[in-house]
């Protein structure tokens, strides 16, 4: 695997105010890379579910750590991985089927994975029932003009 | 997460601002479903000029919003979404329901 040219980690309990935090967080992070306001955007919605995703169906019942990492890679290449320990998903490819939803009361859409496919490049989750769930999101960033900056 | 409201001839507007996660969502809803249920508006308008970002949790809002004016013999529109909120709205398939979005 290649060498990552900047990297962060956070962790932070799965309580809902967390999502702002982390969203923003994130895009504070990829910043450097200058990104559009679209691609900024497209970011911080896809770290936003699947951080609620985590808040509202790993850690359903109980508050449990949610590990965000952020890497960049050379040629505007980013990684976020989003991982929890909470009660996994039994099964995945349902569980990103778009509008299928395990939630009854809390108006949940059921889109939360159909969002990070579509605004991100490539989505990977793996889970055990039990132990948790990892989720993968990768995008390159279009170069722009002036790039390469000093890292 | 502020919301306020305006209400003429039938018309009630709830003009959002700030950010539509999970976490805000709850409070929205709820003081939306309250003003709506106490008027009964021939037509409820979202107006999301004010949203500076918005995930699914937005969409879950806009659908519950959707229903609860079809049980009320109404109608919902929702106005001045910004591009990146309509990219949203329109992936979540928004566009096939009978909701004017402008």
């Amino acid at each position: 695997m290649k060498k990552a040219r900047n990297e962060m980690t956070l962790v932070f309990l799965s309580r809902s105010a967390n999502e702002a935090f982390s969203r923003s967080a994130a895009a504070a992070f990829f910043s450097q890379l200058d990104p559009t306001v679209e691609e900024l955007a497209d970011i911080k919605t896809a770290v936003s579910e699947a951080v609620t995703n985590c808040i509202v169906h790993a850690y359903r019942d109980r508050l449990g750590k949610i590990r965000l990492t952020a890497r960049i890679y050379e040629g505007g290449e980013i990684y976020i991985q989003i991982k929890d320990s909470g009660c996994g998903i039994p099964d995945v490819k349902q569980a990103m089927e778009p509008l299928f939803t395990t939630c009854e009361t809390g108006e949940r859409a059921g889109l939360g994975f159909a969002v990070m496919q579509s605004f991100m490049d490539k989505v990977s989750v793996r889970s055990a029932p039990g132990k948790g769930t990892t989720v993968t999101l990768r995008k390159t960033l279009n170069a722009r003009p002036g790039d390469e900056a000093a890292g | 997460m502020p919301v306020a409201f305006d209400h003429r001839e039938g018309e009630l507007t709830a003009r959002i601002a700030g950010e539509i996660d999970h976490h805000t969502a709850a409070h929205l809803r709820e003081a939306i479903d309250e003003a709506a249920e106490s008027v009964l508006p021939r037509l409820l308008i979202l107006d999301f000029s004010g949203v500076s970002f918005m995930d699914s949790s937005g969409i879950g809002l806009i659908m519950g919003r959707y229903k609860l004016m079809q049980s009320m013999g109404g109608e919902l529109r929702v106005e001045r979404a910004s591009p990146q909120l309509k990219k949203l709205m329109n992936l979540a398939g928004l566009s096939l329901l009978p909701i004017i979005i402008s």
